[in-house]
This record gives C-alpha cells, structure tokens and sequence, in this order.
C-alpha cells in the first residue's frame, strides 16, 4: 500500500520535471526491472549490462598516483557497465580540504590509517554496510594492526587496501656507504652528497623522518623535539635538492641520488634501476596502511560498494599488487603472489626492521605546529 | 575640463537616459560586485579567524595572522626580488625584439614573425614547463656544459632556473604592447630627426623611446601583476625550494589547511600590489609628463 502511494508520489513528481529519468527509475526500482528486461532481450540496450541500472553508468574513485591495475578498472567498466572514473592527489591534507569543501562527487576514495578518525569527526565518511563487501574477511588478515584504523568508536568505516613503509632510496653507484639509518641520511644529505637529496613535501613523513635523527617518536609533538627537527630541516635545506613527492623522475634522471621514499616507488625504481636500493631506518620511522572508504555525499553508494567488493577479490587484488607494488595484509592474496614477490625484502621486510616503526596518528596530521614548521622549512 | 561640461550637457535633456545607463552597467556591476567585492569581504573576515582544530576556518576576532606575517618573509622577498628582474629582463629581451618586429623587419615577412611569436602558446604552458625541466636538468645543459669542459654545474632546482623560466614564459607577453606602440611610430619623426643632425642613440632616446612608452609600461605592468602571483613556475622548476608567495598561499589553504594565516597572506599580497604598482604608475608618470592607462 505505502509503497503504491510512494509511487505515485515519484510518478506525480517525474511529469512534473522534479526529478530526473535517472532519479525516477532510480527510486522505483523501475530502473533495476528495466535493466533486468534489457538483460533478458539481448540487443536492445546493445553492450550495456544487466547491472547498468542498479549501480549506474559511473562510479568515482579518488585515489594515489599509480596506485592500481588500469586493467582491473577496465574490467569492471566491461562487466558492470559503471565506468571507473579515477582521480588523483598528492597528499591526504588535500583530499580532506577538498572533501571538507564538498561538492566532489566522489564515490570511493583511498585516505590513509591516521586520517580515518578525522574523516569521522568531521562527519564527511559514512560507516560501511559490510554485507555489501563479501570479499572483505578481516579473519585473513595477517596484521590486525592493518585492519583496526578503518574501525572508529566500534563502526567500521574503511576496509584495507594495502601498506607500506617510508624509508629512503639510496643510488649506490654515486653513493658507496653503507646506510642503515636516518642518521645516515640527514648526515650524508648535508655533507658529502649535498644538492643530491630530496625529501617529501609532506610534513607527517619530512618532519618525523628528521624527529628519528634523534631518535625521538615519529609522531612528537613535544614543542622541544619539534625545535630540534625544524633546525635540523633548516640546516639541510640548502643542501637538498628538492622537496617533491614526486621523486621517481629524478632518481631516475640521476639528478637526485638519495631520496625519502615510499614502499612502491622504491620497488618501482629498484626494478627498473637495480642499484637503487631501498633503507628502513633502524631508528624506526613510518610503517602505514591505505584504505577503501565511501564519502557521505557520493552520488553513487551502490556502484561504490561493487567497487570496493569487485577490488577486494583476491584474484583482483593480486593483480592490484603487481601493478602497484605495495603489499596487501590479506593472506588469501599473499598467497596469490609468485614467490619472487613473497620474497621481495622491499616489500616485506624483516621483522627486526618492521617493529620499530610507528603509525602516523591522528593528531600529527593535523597539528598545526607542525604545518607551521613545515611551512617555515618551504619558504625558508 | 572641458569633456566633463560636455559629458554633464549630454546627461541633462533626459532623465531615462540614466536607467538606461544603469541598465547597461548592471552586468559589469554584478561582476564587479559577486567576483571581487564579495570574495574580498570574505577573505578579510577570514584573516582575522583563527584555523578549526582540524584545519580550515573558525570564527574569531584577532590580529595574530597579521602579526604572524614575517613567518612568509621569504616568499614574499623571493617574490619581490624576482619578479621585478623577471620583468626587466622580459624588457631588455623584448624590447628590442619588439622595435625589430615593427620597424625594421621586411612587412611581407612581419606577420610570419609575429606568428612565431604566439606560436609557444599552442602548447600548454605545463608542458613547456616540463621540457625546461629536462632542458635544466642533469641530462640536460649541464651535460653539454660537461662534455665542453665545465663540469657539475646545476640548474635545475635554483633561483636561475626559475628566472629562465620566468623569462622565457612571459617574454611574449611584453613583445605584443611594445610592437604595437612602435608601429604606431610615425616614421617621419625619425627622419627629420636625422635631418636636423641627431644621432642614432640620440634619435631613439629622445624619440623613439618616449613615444613608444606607454607600451613599455602596460607590457611591464602585465608581466609584473602575473609575475606576482605565479606559481607553476617556482613550483616546477624550483623544486619546492625557490618559494613565491603564490606557493605560500597554496602550501596555506591546501596542505597546512590554515585558511586563516592564508588569508592575511593574500591581503598582504593585495597590499603590496597596489602600493608597488600605484609608485610604479606615479613614477613613470612623472617621467612621462602625461597619463598613462592600461590598453
């Protein structure tokens, strides 16, 4: 009865011009018998599928710069008939001024770990329906460590995508000592290879890789350690050679020979150039994780949540990781992997490395002394 | 004097002149209004807030962004020092460029020049920013520097290599005003200063150059005002170490999110504009003797 009144309504409102087709079909379901139709009548919607009304033509996602198989994005355009939009951003503090400022459009984007419980806060990430994403069995993860920053006050609110670390890549045929740690790096940056070294233009990994120079926590905010980083970074400014993320080209080109860097570009740049190699401080430093979450405003929940599921298969997903690089906690995908990359010490590191590092939290990010510092270091 | 008589004599005989006037000066005022008087409003409020816990804007009453501006002194001296030399050395480039284009290049062959001129402007300014930055690097001059004998010399990531890119981006854009004022030049002027024994120097520093001044000036001014609010190039080819204020303002709102400090940064920007280019406009006013406006 009330979903005949309902109807009506939508019809009533559908003459009147106050929705669109798209919405009417949407809302009465309309749409998902008449792709059904059309799925059962070959040739009268011609290639598009008997999905193409239920989770639409599009599905958005936001994401990191060479951060999955566009292969894998292809296929799930073929077979669901929602085109997979991609987009990419440099650094997290962007993604959340722009998702902050609203409008995006977005329908699955990728924040890291320590951003998850501002995401929240701010009330801007919708907590995930996860009898949506079958794929998703937090039970086969081999780090719950990975798992655990999607899930803020008991709700689940992103599931892993992969992690990584942050540790630095060394060209050894410019560079012929041996490096171990972060004080390693700074040294060398100021002294013999000054004008060689980049870090990123990232405050969270920039200033905690120099708070390991002394050996504090990556993730200080104690107003004395936070001094001494800062005069460590003004004093390796003028030696460095850039501050850029962007740092593949110029390891490449060989204008830098030292660079802070990410667990998938250093296997990336190790692949092609094996005499770039890659360091995990002993002093510790980052140890992160990626994750799948759903924008409050996405236009497209259900093409999101296919997304996120048909990404999280673990045939999908290996060959996510091949593209990428980075390695994925779930074990059924490990599994997956040649064992040549089971056994990529980039990758998977050894544990005496792994366990002094720290997650970034929640609080680094957003700081404002250290945006402040950073700020200072830039335009000094 | 006179105009405005005449002006105030043409106003009078009808009134419904006036709703006519402001009929047509509606869109430009809405403009005006929407896209300049409003979006100010609102980066002055924001100055004077304090930045959200989480980053962005909260509302406040107080001058500590104002104060907190010397924090950017860097940026803002980067920017002042090199726009000005960006600028005049965009001027000795493409000055006499310009009095080749419009006074002694063959007129059959002058279109084809100036077309070459506009020609870097069919490829996106990014990726002619990118081949500089190949063109800077490593593999690039300084390897030919190398194999002539003059070895590590760096480029790319340093103060010149954003003066290069500088130039070599807006040197079109001073070319244009400048050619423009030059052909205007009524040749016989050059002649009877011949006649009556001046010399070549003489001759274009008495009149070639002060007639063809008001295109110095508007193309200085053009390259100048963007010059101050460029970003892309220190960006690239700076390498995050050659700071303009352009790049304060985006390392503000997107990375560190204090809108706030942005915004007093953006207003001090404003104010620096308008008080360099008001002296700019003042002096070459006096050293002009008349008015000079934008083309």
């Amino acid at each position: 009865m009330d979903q005949q009144k309902e109807f009506i309504k939508q019809l009533r409102r559908y003459e009147k011009g106050s929705v669109s087709r798209r919405h009417f079909l949407g809302v009465t379901g309309l749409g998902t018998a008449m792709a059904v139709l059309a799925g059962a009548m070959p040739g009268v919607y011609g290639a598009r599928k008997a999905f193409a009304g239920s989770i639409g033509d599009k599905v958005a996602l936001t994401t990191w710069p060479n951060y999955h198989s566009q292969a894998n994005l292809d296929k799930f355009g073929a077979t669901t008939g929602a085109k997979v939009e991609m987009t990419v951003f440099g650094s997290n503090e962007e993604m959340f001024a722009k998702l902050k400022a609203g409008g995006t459009g977005w329908d699955v984007f990728v924040p890291t770990n320590y951003t998850i419980e501002n995401y929240v806060k701010e009330d801007l990430i919708i907590p995930l329906d996860l009898s949506q994403i079958p794929n998703y069995q937090p039970q086969n993860y081999t780090d719950q460590r990975f798992t655990q920053p999607g899930t803020v006050n008991g709700k689940v609110y992103a599931v892993h995508k992969d992690w990584g670390t942050t540790g630095y890549s060394v060209n050894t045929k410019h560079i012929s000592e041996p490096m171990t740690s972060w004080k390693d790096f700074w040294d060398l940056a100021r002294g013999k290879y000054t004008g060689r070294a980049m870090v990123h233009d990232y405050q969270l990994t920039t200033i905690g890789n120099a708070l390991k120079y002394y050996g504090h926590s990556f993730n200080s905010l104690d107003e004395k350690e936070l001094a001494e980083a800062e005069k460590l970074l003004l004093d390796a400014k003028p030696h460095l050679f850039a501050i850029n993320s962007d740092y593949q080209p110029s390891m490449r080109s060989g204008d830098a020979w030292l660079t802070v860097a990410w667990t998938g570009d250093a296997n990336q740049l190790h692949r092609d150039m094996p005499e770039i190699i890659y360091v995990i401080g002993k002093e510790g430093g980052e140890i992160w994780s990626d994750f799948y979450a759903i924008p409050k405003e996405s236009p497209n929940k259900p093409g999101a949540y296919a997304l996120i599921n048909y990404l999280l298969d673990p045939a999908v997903n290996k060959d996510e990781v091949l593209a990428h690089g980075y390695p994925v906690a779930d074990k059924r995908v490990f599994d997956l992997l040649p064992k040549e990359i089971q056994t990529n010490s980039i990758m998977y590191p050894a544990a005496e490395l792994l366990s002094p590092l720290e997650f970034g939290a929640a609080a680094t990010l957003t700081n404002p002394a250290r945006a402040e510092i950073m700020a200072r270091f830039k335009s000094a | 004097m006179t105009m405005a008589v005449a002006t105030e004599a043409a106003m009078k005989p009808e009134k419904k002149r006036w709703g006519w006037t402001a009929l047509l000066l509606a869109p430009s005022g809405f403009w005006f209004f929407m896209l300049l008087l409003l979006p100010l409003a609102v980066v002055i409020v924001y100055s004077v807030g304090v930045r959200a816990p989480t980053g962005g804007y909260q509302a406040a009453f107080t001058f500590d962004n104002y104060l907190n501006l010397p924090a950017r002194w860097a940026a803002f001296r980067n920017t002042l020092v090199l726009a000005p030399s960006g600028t005049l050395i965009c001027l000795i480039i493409g000055y006499p460029l310009a009095y080749y284009l419009a006074v002694k290049s063959n007129p059959r062959s002058r279109l084809l020049l100036l077309i070459l001129v506009i020609v870097p402007f069919w490829t996106s300014f990014l990726i002619r920013t990118y081949a500089w930055m190949f063109i800077l690097g490593s593999r690039g001059i300084p390897a030919l520097l190398e194999w002539l004998g003059i070895p590590d010399v760096r480029l790319i990531n340093t103060p010149l290599a954003v003066l290069i890119g500088i130039v070599y981006g807006y040197l079109p854009l001073i070319v244009f005003p400048i050619y423009v004022s030059l052909e205007k030049l009524d040749k016989r002027l050059l002649e009877a200063s011949a006649d009556l024994g001046g010399s070549p120097f003489g001759t274009f520093r008495q009149i070639t150059f002060p007639l063809s001044a008001p295109g110095v000036i508007t193309g200085c001014m053009l390259v100048f005002i963007l010059l101050m609010g460029e970003y892309l190039i220190p960006q690239m080819l700076g390498g995050g170490k050659v700071f303009f204020i352009g790049n304060a303002l985006v390392d503000l709102f997107l990375q560190s999110l204090n809108w706030p400090f942005g915004c007093a940064c953006a207003m001090a920007l404003v104010v620096v504009m308008v008080v360099t280019v008001s002296l700019y406009l003042r002096a070459t006013r006096q050293l002009q003797g008349r008015d000079v406006s934008l083309m």
